[in-house]
């Protein structure tokens, strides 16, 4: 039942409501003359019909969500709490700066952090999510190539396995998409590489450990590769977990990243967003990062921190947010950093990479097919149930919402596009081992049944608040905005 | 080792079932050379305990004064409720409903939102938000661009009395695109669209014009009188409108005689917290002619297989995740626990709370007038109508008289020096529900003492 179709008219939630009925003064051609359809209910409603809401979901929370390049690992209550303390929230985003350092401390902290984790040279936390850092970071390389009047740079290569945010990425920056194959390894193509660069070439998109749930192996032949023809690194950090105190980005040869803090630290996905994508950059673009940024001078041996607009930073791509990004989780992720510490970031890339492993030889022992045998798995891994699906007629989709009735969260299912039937696993080191291995004995037990009774796994789920739903229908016929029927309407 | 769960005896059983000796030997496919050996700048961590009060005492030092500075972020009383439960953690930590039958109460609360958000603009569609109100206003762009039938331009008009910020970021996102927007000049008096100006673009290819309401100086327009001159040119309307506004203004959709086309805005006055600028959302809606140009999720109500009523993603076939290349736009996370709360806001405000969440600013913004619109050395901007902001142009330097302000806990508003060179001692003044007779007294004391101060100095 939808809120609207509870409560009754003229029923509220009387201490909520300021009572004040002053007159306005203002036209009355310029007013509203119908009231606006809000629910009309109790607080008590409230409060019960979104807690009921809140049961109908899966979360890291309440289960193991696996979800692959999502990073869906456990969520501190510390740094949501500390974030949450009234200085914070309370502080308006134009305030001015005597009222701010506390506020810009954490900021320019966390983007040292960062620089640091990912070798490179200045960071700004102005993005507010992955893809609007991959939008600022290719609008650098953009800038960059301008700034050389090199105007014939005007195409983005892109590896087939790419996250869909690369290419959509590269069109909203103006760019031509050019995609390269990867091989049966799960590495670029070089050869392929070679033969598309040039001097059409403004940059290369890429994901390291890629999609495929695999280390780059030739990351420094692509590198010279790219460069030679004049073209910049973008590195898509959707995968920066895998690698965080192993290998950083500024070393591999990239020119510029984005990180999503809320997969590599550990900020909460709260149901699709908010996230926050910092992009950091090597010399050559530093004049070219999204403001505002954070800096700080010493004032008579005191911090004083400030920030950096596009006054200081005239060559800068702008601003991408009325102000300063997705600031409340730009706190969250420094809290985890300060939680953490040096030896704690170090260990985020060596136990998600163990779990992952782990999980990836339990399957393979059960029978299951990896994407990438013989390779050694990321902080994820591909199993693709192609054979399941061809002898049993059990989908990926098929076990992946019969996963769900055993309590667990389904990976990310058919991406990477090119492995059919694919599952992309991501267990995070903050899973325990008695979780993975829950997990896998769901996976055989599920084999079991498509063998048995296929009819159990591709009838799933049984247990949830619905059963499978009809998207034709809900696309055919369009229904997306509650509308009073017509009889109550009256 | 925080957030790790792994005693040593499961790291050795793992690690011999993969059949390694280390847990480094999994990472012996990257080079050698490659692999890094210290983080060096990045300090030892802290303790839960130690961590908390580093950020307590950070905390106060924001703390403390009061707001008068609205500019696109305002202070509305937030129930209590609305956090309490957009923070459990089965909201918080879920991810993009992708598995739909495990994702119900964020779809359902979604389409819940997108109902909200459609009664209060007046228009058909929305979808499940975008980042912010700023980068809202270029989606909009974007959309109008390649929702306009009649037009092929590639450019938009934009008028100056738009949100600086908001024209700033628009311009930064949409001009990589070769986009072009050309600014309409507001009459600096009036604090408005100068309508002489605007016939000086009639019968240009525009693909849309862009309008807000309030304006960004708080100025109430006549929108339907802007609305259908657009529409007689042949260019799309969109709204930039502030949501509180709503309950009591004219919606977008019934502006002039057939309505804007898309309506956009920064959702935060919907119970979300000032939080340094974000995490906010943006709200976007349109007319179902547009529907298929809208970025982002959207969510559907449908059937399962037993015909029990569920929702789920729809018209995925605009997004990134299918069409790659030729998606409307690159958007994957939207800001969804900001919409939690922000449907819980209105749930609780209903229109009757919301309407007068308005008035009680309004009121006390013009009480806030009257106060200090004597003083010497202030002059209240030229508006005919102001819904909750104002400007106030100063004798003496108007940074100057803010931080004198400020060092008397009074924020007293955003100096417009550095966004209007007409406007360079004017100051934009918000007021709403929050402030209480005391505390508009505290603002005149404070902005009394602090034209004395300058005056003095000067």
């Amino acid at each position: 039942m939808l809120i609207f179709e509870k409560g009754a008219p003229g029923r509220k939630a009387h201490s909520q409501v300021p009572g004040s009925n002053a007159e306005l003064d203002l036209p009355q051609d310029l007013l509203r003359q119908d009231k606006a359809a809000l629910p009309e209910v109790s607080e008590l409603q409230v409060v019960r019909h979104f807690t009921n809401l809140s049961r109908k979901n899966f979360s890291i929370d309440t289960q193991f969500y696996p979800l692959g390049s999502c990073t869906m690992k456990y969520n501190p209550r510390g740094a949501h709490r500390a974030a949450s303390l009234p200085g914070f929230l309370a502080r308006h985003p134009l305030a001015p700066e005597s009222h701010s350092q506390g506020y810009l401390s954490c900021v320019y902290e966390l983007q040292e952090v960062l620089k640091e984790v990912t070798g490179m040279a200045g960071v700004s936390l102005c993005p507010m999510a992955g893809a609007q850092g991959e939008f600022a970071g290719v609008a650098m390389i953009k800038a960059y190539h301008e700034a050389r009047n090199d105007h014939a740079r005007t195409e983005i290569i892109v590896p087939e396995a790419a996250h869909g945010t690369n290419p959509a990425t590269a069109v909203m920056c103006g760019y031509k998409v050019r995609e390269i194959p990867v091989k049966q390894d799960g590495d670029v193509d070089l050869e392929a590489l070679k033969d598309a660069v040039g001097p059409q070439t403004a940059g290369i998109m890429m994901t390291n450990p890629s999609t495929c749930g695999v280390f780059e192996r030739q990351i420094e032949e692509i590198s010279k590769t790219v460069h030679d023809a004049g073209g910049l690194l973008y590195y898509d950090g959707a995968n920066l977990n895998a690698i965080l105190g192993k290998v950083r980005p500024g070393d591999m040869g990239f020119d510029v990243l984005h990180m999503n803090l809320h997969k590599t630290f550990a900020t909460p996905h709260g149901g699709g967003g908010p996230g926050s994508g910092p992009v950091a950059v090597g010399e050559r673009l530093l004049p070219y990062l999204p403001t505002p940024i954070a800096g700080c001078a010493e004032e008579r041996g005191e911090k004083r921190y400030h920030w950096l607009d596009d006054d200081a930073l005239p060559e800068s791509i702008g601003r991408l947010s009325a102000f300063m990004g997705n600031a409340g989780i730009i706190l969250r992720a420094y809290v985890y950093a300060v939680l953490l510490g040096r030896e704690g970031l170090h260990r985020v890339g060596e136990y998600s990479t163990l779990n992952a492993n782990y999980m990836a030889k339990l399957l393979e022992n059960a029978g299951f097919k990896l994407a990438y045998p013989g390779r050694r798995a990321t902080h994820e891994f591909i199993v693709t149930l192609n054979k399941q699906a061809k002898e049993l007629g059990v989908t990926a989709m098929d076990f992946a919402k019969r996963l769900l009735d055993y309590g667990y969260h389904a990976p990310t299912t058919y991406f990477p596009l090119l492995v059919p039937e694919c599952f992309l696993i991501e267990p995070t080191e903050t899973e325990s081992i008695e979780e993975l291995e829950g997990y896998v004995e769901a996976m055989i037990q599920i084999q079991k049944e498509a063998e048995d009774s296929a009819e159990l796994v591709t009838g799933a789920p049984f247990t949830q608040p619905v059963r499978r739903l009809d998207d034709v229908k809900a696309a055919r016929e369009l229904d997306v905005a509650y509308r009073k029927p017509e009889a109550e309407n009256q | 080792m925080p957030f790790i769960p792994h005693t040593e005896q499961d790291v050795q059983k793992m690690l011999d079932v993969i059949g390694a000796d280390s847990i480094d030997q999994l990472f012996d496919e990257i080079p050698a050379h490659l692999r890094s050996r210290t983080l060096d700048a990045v300090p030892e961590g802290l303790s839960e305990m130690a961590m908390m009060r580093r950020m307590t005492e950070r905390a106060a030092k924001d703390a403390g004064a009061l707001c008068f500075i609205g500019a696109g972020a305002y202070e509305h009383h937030i129930p209590a409720a609305v956090w309490d439960i957009t923070t459990r953690g089965e909201f918080m930590t879920a991810y993009t409903p992708y598995q739909a039958e495990a994702s119900q109460g964020t779809l359902q609360l979604i389409y819940e939102y997108q109902s909200m958000m459609c009664a209060l603009t007046g228009l058909s569609v929305s979808n499940a938000s975008l980042y912010d109100g700023a980068s809202g206003l270029a989606e909009a762009i974007l959309m109008a661009i390649r929702g306009n039938r009649k037009s092929k331009s590639r450019r938009v008009l934009v008028a100056s009395s738009i949100h600086p910020l908001y024209r700033k970021a628009a311009d930064s996102i949409v001009g990589n695109q070769g986009i072009e927007l050309d600014e309409v000049p507001i009459d600096s008096e009036a604090l408005a669209v100068d309508m002489s100006q605007l016939d000086k673009f009639a019968g240009e290819d525009y693909a849309a014009l862009v309008i807000a309401q309030p304006n960004f100086f708080g100025s109430v327009v006549d929108v339907n009188k802007l609305t259908d001159w657009a529409h007689e040119q042949g260019m799309l309307v969109i709204g930039v409108v502030n949501p509180t506004s709503l309950a009591v203004l004219t919606p977008p959709g019934q502006w002039g005689e057939a309505g804007a086309d898309i309506a956009v805005g920064e959702g935060q006055p919907l119970g979300i917290p000032m939080a340094s600028g974000g995490p906010y959302f943006g709200f976007i809606c349109c007319t179902d002619k547009l529907v298929r140009q809208m970025p982002g999720r959207i969510i559907g109500r449908t059937v399962d297989l037993e015909g029990k009523v569920g929702y789920t993603l729809t018209l995925q076939a605009r997004e990134q995740h299918i069409r790659r290349s030729k998606a409307t736009s690159n958007i994957c996370t939207n800001q969804g626990l900001a919409v939690t709360a922000a449907t819980i806001y209105m749930s609780l405000l209903g229109d009757d709370g919301l309407s007068q969440v308005a008035r009680a600013s309004h009121a006390n913004t013009h009480a806030l007038r009257q106060r200090i619109g004597k003083l010497p050395g202030v002059k209240l901007g030229n508006q005919t109508h102001c819904f909750h902001e104002f400007v106030m142009h100063l004798e003496g330097d108007a940074e100057q008289i803010l931080a004198k302000m400020a060092d008397q806990g009074v924020l007293g508003g955003l100096a417009l020096r550095k966004y209007y060179d007409a406007l360079a001692n004017s100051v934009l003044v918000c007021v709403t529900e929050t402030k209480t007779e005391d505390d508009l007294q505290k603002y005149e004391e404070a902005l009394k003492a602090a034209l004395q101060a300058v005056g003095g100095e000067g």
